[in-house]
Parts: C-alpha cells; structure tokens; sequence
C-alpha cells in the first residue's frame, strides 16, 4: 500500500518568534524554517513501515508557498519516494488543508495518512482528525506505538492519564506523538539524490477546493509580560518569601 | 446562543476539565447543555444536571461511547448540532481528538485552545507555543471550540437541569477499543493541582526524580509534572510532562526544580501564578521568568526545602 505523509514548513522550534508591532501577525522573514518535528517523525515512521514491507511507497505532500518544496525535498532525502507541493501563497487554514488532503487521498488511493500531531506555529491540531472525517476513515491521533497488519492498524496512543490502545480498519489517518520514533538525518549523499527524485508541483487552484478562511485574525500580540522576579539567596529565605510575599504557602 | 459542552467522565464523575470548560461555555452562550456519552453514565448525567449554569442535560447511553472513540462520539456530536451555536469540549486527549471531526462533519473550522472568549464568535488563543496570543472570530454558522481549561475556573453546583435520553446514528466498525495502560496515582491531577513540582534532566536519574520530588510534592500536596528531557530520558512517566505538546498547567504555585526552560516547556506553564526555579546554572533561561530563583544544587537545596516545609506542617 501507499502511505501519504503530510508535512509543514515552519518556523524553527529553536526560534523564539517576534510578534509585528502592528500586531498583523509573526515576524517570519528572515527566520530559519524547518519541518515540523511531528512531521519529521511521521516520515520517519512511514519509512520504517515501507522498509518492513508493510508500504510500498511513501508520497510526502505540503502545502504552501514554492518554498515549501525544501520541506518536501527534506522529507524524500530521508527516504520518501515522491513528494507532491500543493503551491498557494496564501494562508491556509487547517480545515482547507484537509480537503486538499482529501483529494490527494481520492487521486492516490493509499492505505495509510500520516500527520503530526500538531504544527508547532499555529498549533491547532486538527488537520489529521479533520481529514478522517472528510474521508470517512477512522483516526488514531497521538500516537506513540504503530503496529500494521492484516488491514488493520493497532495504534497504541498518548492519553491524558497513560496509553490506550486502539485498533483501527485501514486505510485510516493517524496522528504522531513524540514518542512514536526517532526520526533519522538526511546524509549527504541521499540529500543530492533527492534532487532528482520526482516532485509535482500543482497550484491549489488546480485541486477544486475552497480555501477561503473562515476564521479572521483581528490581531496578534504578545502575551502578557511577567514582572521580573527577584534570586533568593537560601532554602529558608525562599520558604520565607513563599509564605510572606506571595502567600502561596 | 445556546451552546452543547461535551462531558468528559469515567463513569462515576465529571472530569474537572469539564468543569471549567462549563466557565468559557457560559461565557459563549447564555444557555448550555451537557453532553453526557458512555454506557451506564446516568449517575454522572445527574451530575451535570446540577452544575451552576446548566439549562438541560443530553444522556447517550451506549456502550458505543464506551471509551469516547472519535468516530462514533463525532457522529454523535454532528447529529445534535442542529440548535446549537456552538459546540465546546475541554483541550483534553478525547476534545482534541473528537472536536476537528465534528468540525469537519459540520464543514466549520475549529477554535482550538481557546483561552478568552472576547464574544460569541471571538477568542483568544495561544500559537507559536504560547509566545503569540492571536484574537480571531469565526465566519461559520456554528462555533466548534477546545477550550484550554487552565484559565478557567471550574464550576460549582447549584443547577437542576432536566436529563433527557438521546441516541445518535448507528457507527460504522471503524475502530476498536484494545485496553488502556493508566498510570494510577493517588495525587492531585497535574492540570487541575493548585501547586505542581517539576523535575527536569538535571535530576539524572528516575531513582533521583523520585526520591527528591516525591517527597517535596508530598509536603507539597503537589502534582508532579516533568521537563520533555525528563520524560525521554525515562526518569518520569510521559504523562508528567508539562510544555506545548504535554499538559498545559496554571497553578497557583510552580516549582521548577533543574530544568533550564526551553520555549516549548515555558509554554505549559508561564501563566502560573508563582513560579519558583532552582537550578545550578544562573543562565538558565527559566530564571528569566520566575518570580523566585534559587542558584543552588538542586541535590542540596530540594532535600532542604522539604525539610523546611516539613518542619513548618509541624
């Protein structure tokens, strides 16, 4: 079977972002941009699955600005087949993001749909959850353990208060936690190969989806700033202010 | 506006996520009902009923809503929109995974993490791991929301709403419950605890994490909570870790006890009211944000803080 990965080009998670003092967004020229770390591991667990015959092949697809093909490319240095760019300069909202998914699903056919949990920028969460839904496929979200076979998927995922194990019929979406894997390097060697590796580049207007958001950002800011605090020099003074200055004791 | 909250429970009662999504429900809409999904759930559906600020109370009793599967609790959710400007549910493992699917049923988009509601179709909420606050409103005919419960408060009793029996469509055998590995702990909950103490990877060991934080914590009546350096070094289980992709805690006081800060830790825990760091290393960037620092050895200065605190309960 095929497995589709989604990944997203996003500001580095070592980054500490800057919000635009005309409170319109992020500052996001000039900053170093990444793969998703969820996304990373949701190659990497893809791969995993192809090298134990499990998948035969593993498409990456983002979508986004032409830029976004480093992403892509990223992703097939590490071992991904192909890679699939679905170009609009615009933002695009989780939920436009699943439809285009959907028609990729309905053009590729492929077993499996991994994503990351959730993309550290906008950190939502939803674009796995909402393509199972669009689909009708079943979703496992947060996973930590993926085990493939006969047509069925025993997902073992991070909940509040542990694990939970589910079994899911495939195809199905699942979503990555941290713990899933610990996703390989590109090497060298394998980052000049994918340079030649096959990459599709459609515009979204090609896909017949509606992308218009339906959520407005009035504004951005920064949030509420802590006063600075003060170093104590001893257990018993720390105990001392604890109790008397901020009464939390 | 009436607005349908998704109850979390285990059967017996009300998660308190639940109890403080009630809060930023009432703040969205004037009139709120409570789903309440699971089989045998009638004792928690009463329970609901008597939440300050409920109007009426939905009961789906089915063993389909058993562990609060996404798929059939989604379709369930979708069939009852109809009525309801908004529908809500705590930023939880079972919101975060049923919410998007009923948004994506209903061909809305989702508010996820909402922290301030600023109207009926106005919130506030986090990106960028809580370094951006971003205040959107909605275009869509119906609201689906995750609440991020931390900065609310949990509601009390004084409510008689009536129950009232639904059923939802028949689920597709999508998914199957396997079994659930939880990790007991007669503790307060991390999310919910009014102080918490973290341990991070400066602790070295799980023996280490264990013998100086248990005992602190007790002091304490504290949760623990952990770094993600921590967690992935094995010295706590996963479901301590506290930062942007672990839980998100408000308490009243922190502790923050060798962990140096990174962005992705800070963003579950910088809105606690008191945030206390003891870590060797005086640039670590977690003194930049707390209100007490203490360069010290943690291995020294822990055992000594329990001690003063035990000597103080005396």
């Amino acid at each position: 079977m095929k497995i589709i990965v989604a990944v997203k080009r996003v500001v580095d998670f070592n980054v500490k972002v800057r919000v635009k003092s005309d409170g319109t967004g992020v500052e996001t020229a000039n900053v170093k941009m990444s793969m998703n770390p969820f996304d990373e591991i949701a190659v990497e667990e893809a791969l995993r699955l192809r090298e134990a015959g499990v998948a035969t092949e593993v498409i990456a697809v983002s979508i986004g600005p032409a830029q976004a093909q480093e992403t892509i490319r990223t992703a097939i240095a590490m071992g991904a087949d192909r890679g699939i760019l679905v170009r609009t300069d615009n933002a695009v909202e989780p939920l436009a993001v699943a439809k285009v998914l959907s028609a990729l699903v309905a053009e590729e056919q492929p077993g499996l749909v991994i994503l990351g949990k959730q993309a550290i920028d906008d950190d939502a969460g939803q674009v796995g959850q909402m393509l199972s839904a669009l689909v009708g496929w079943p979703v496992a979200t947060f996973a930590s353990k993926l085990v493939v076979a006969d047509g069925r998927a025993e997902v073992t995922r991070e909940v509040d208060g542990g694990l939970q194990t589910v079994e899911v019929k495939l195809p199905a979406v699942v979503t990555t936690d941290l713990r899933l894997n610990q996703p390989r390097y590109a090497t060298l060697p394998n980052i000049m190969k994918a340079k030649s590796k096959r990459l599709d580049d459609r515009p979204l207007a090609d896909l017949g989806v509606d992308a218009a958001s339906r959520l407005t950002v009035l504004k951005t800011e920064e949030p509420p700033r802590r006063k600075g605090g003060i170093k104590v020099g001893s257990v018993a003074e720390l105990v001392e202010k604890l109790r008397d200055e901020a009464g939390v004791l | 506006m009436t607005v349908l909250l998704l109850a979390e429970h285990d059967t017996a009662a009300i998660a308190d996520a639940t109890l403080r999504a009630l809060a930023a429900a009432r703040q969205i809409g004037s009139e709120v009902h409570v789903l309440v999904a699971g089989s045998g759930a009638g004792a928690v559906a009463d329970a609901a009923a008597r939440l300050d600020g409920v109007a009426r109370v939905l009961l789906a009793d089915s063993e389909n809503y058993d562990q609060m599967l996404a798929e059939p609790v989604a379709a369930l959710l979708a069939s009852l929109a109809d009525g309801y400007d908004a529908i809500v549910a705590a930023s939880t493992a079972v919101g975060k995974s049923v919410m998007p699917r009923v948004a994506a049923l209903l061909d809305v988009m989702q508010v996820s993490d909402v922290v301030a509601v600023d109207g009926p179709k106005t919130f506030k909420r986090p990106i960028y791991a809580g370094n951006a606050i971003q205040t959107v409103t909605s275009s869509d005919a119906t609201i689906v929301a995750t609440i991020r419960t931390a900065g609310f408060q949990a509601a009390g009793e004084g409510g008689s709403a009536v129950v009232e029996a639904v059923s939802g469509p028949e689920p597709a055998a999508l998914s199957e419950f396997v079994e659930n590995f939880t990790v007991t702990s007669d503790r307060p909950e991390l999310t919910s605890a009014r102080v918490v103490v973290s341990g991070g990877r400066a602790l070295g060991s799980a023996e280490a994490f264990e013998r100086l934080l248990t005992p602190l914590a007790d002091a304490l009546g504290a949760a623990i909570g952990a770094s993600r350096a921590a967690v992935d070094a094995g010295y706590a289980p996963n479901t301590c870790q506290v930062g942007q992709t672990g839980k998100i805690v408000a308490p009243d006081l922190y502790i923050a006890a060798g962990i140096s800060g990174a962005i992705q830790h800070l963003a579950g825990m910088k809105d606690a009211k008191v945030i206390v760091a003891i870590n060797s290393d005086a640039d670590a960037p977690i003194f930049q944000l707390a209100d007490f620092g203490l360069v010290a050895d943690i291995f020294t200065a822990l055992p000594e803080l329990t001690a003063a605190l035990e000597a103080r309960a005396r």
